[in-house]
């Protein structure tokens, strides 16, 4: 018998390994105590905690609107809203610590270290059609991603995802709905939703990562039942669910070359400009200091909260720290 | 920087056990860090049930779980997997009785 939570890790060994893959084979859930490649391991750490750390940056943006929105129905769902990322960082958080790295260090890396987070939480929320926009696009495109993550061969993270997936569908639809009340609404309030899909389309599309020739990762993680669909089959998916809903409200999605293809029923989007994703990715998109800022801001300030709970728990229920 | 308090003063893990309204069993949610249990149920309570999911809470302290391994998990469970008899397909009933 052994304490959850704690993990002792042998050396690579081929036969190990090889067991390995006949379970992913298999179709079987890989858990937290359960023996797993170090390659598998770190991976996931990587690309759970960037999809933690993306939930809670991702506040940010929309938070950024609490206090503007113009009716107590849009406060409401916008706040709701926020507090469910600040929620889904927290499912994913708990299924990264499972893989033997702990919150703290999760936390360091984000704010003072060189851990990413998805880029689309780097650009600004200039409007409030920019709430609307993100939970139709942004949510819609996680959406996708999160539904193929629902079936990931990690338990944890599967786990993590199916609870993700049943709040996400109440941010598409409340964003959409939105987007359809402007598109009904004045010439201007028309003029500002358009504006808002110019900017959020392309950066949507690039949520999905670079395509599979390019992706460094996708390997790995299609091999290991991580994901099941390639970057670019998710995107094209994205891209079929989304135009109808566009065109059902009248508004046009910036892509001179879009065209629909008859014989596969896709539709072709024109070339995506990687080079801004780079830029982005490397720190240097419109909002990647302030949303740092920020975060150290909130983390720093809530110090005193956090070391004035530690020190009440002490006093008063020291079982509490012997069971740490 | 943050490195001095992560190093003294990370709260504690709590796993989170709910129970979903109808009568069905306590299931595990996920977990938490916490300081004590009072706000460890709180936690629980923000992080997993913002939409009616449960009508019961628990909290335990992780390190507080003892579990089997899955090393051990053959041996371990081999008693109640070999007993083919205890399953209702093992008896045959007689031709001619198709409700059983």
């Amino acid at each position: 018998m052994d304490k959850v939570g704690v993990t002792t890790l042998p050396e690579d060994d081929p036969a190990l390994v090889a067991e390995f893959d006949a379970r992913i084979a298999r179709g079987e859930s890989i858990e937290p105590k359960d023996w797993m490649p170090e390659k598998y391991r770190h991976q996931l750490i990587r690309m759970m905690s960037q999809h933690a750390h993306s939930e809670v940056v991702g506040m940010l943006p929309e938070g950024n609107w609490i206090t503007r929105a113009p009716s107590l129905r849009r406060k409401m769902s916008l706040l709701a809203k926020v507090q469910d990322e600040a929620g889904h960082g927290l499912y994913i958080y708990c299924g990264t610590e499972t893989l033997g790295i702990d919150r703290a260090e999760l936390l360091e890396q984000y704010l003072y270290g060189t851990a990413k987070y998805s880029s689309i939480f780097n650009y600004p929320t200039l409007t409030w059609a920019d709430m609307g926009v993100i939970g139709w696009l942004v949510d819609g495109a996680a959406i996708v991603n999160q539904t193929m993550l629902a079936r990931a061969s990690y338990g944890p993270y599967a786990r993590a995802m199916v609870r993700i997936c049943k709040e996400e569908n109440f941010h598409k639809r409340q964003g959409y709905e939105l987007c359809a009340t402007l598109a009904r609404g004045t010439p201007g309030q028309k003029a500002m939703l358009q504006n808002a899909v110019d900017r959020w389309w392309w950066p949507s599309l690039m949520m999905f990562g670079p395509h599979d020739k390019d992706s460094p990762n996708s390997g790995d993680l299609l091999k290991w039942r991580v994901k099941q669909k390639g970057n670019d089959e998710l995107r094209q998916r994205f891209v079929n669910l989304t135009l109808p809903q566009a065109e059902a409200i009248g508004v046009t999605v910036p892509d001179p070359d879009l065209k629909f293809d008859e014989a596969s029923g896709n539709w072709l989007i024109g070339p995506i400009d990687w080079s801004e994703f780079y830029q982005v990715i490397k720190g240097n998109g419109p909002c990647n200091r302030e949303r740092l800022t920020a975060r150290r801001k909130a983390h720093e300030e809530g110090r005193w909260v956090r070391e004035a709970a530690a020190a009440h728990a002490a006093k008063h229920e020291p079982a509490a720290e012997s069971a740490a | 920087m943050a490195t001095d308090e992560t190093k003294v003063g990370e709260w504690p893990l709590w796993e989170v056990f709910t129970q979903p309204p109808g009568g069905r069993p306590h299931e595990h949610a996920g977990s938490v860090h916490a300081p004590d249990a009072e706000i460890a149920l709180q936690n629980a309570r923000d992080a997993y049930t913002r939409r009616g999911e449960a009508v019961s809470v628990w909290v335990v302290p992780t390190a507080r779980i003892t579990a089997s391994t899955p090393s051990d998990a053959g041996p371990f469970f081999d008693p109640g997997n070999d007993k083919a008899y205890r399953h209702p397909q093992f008896y045959k009933t007689p031709r001619g009785v198709k409700v059983f």
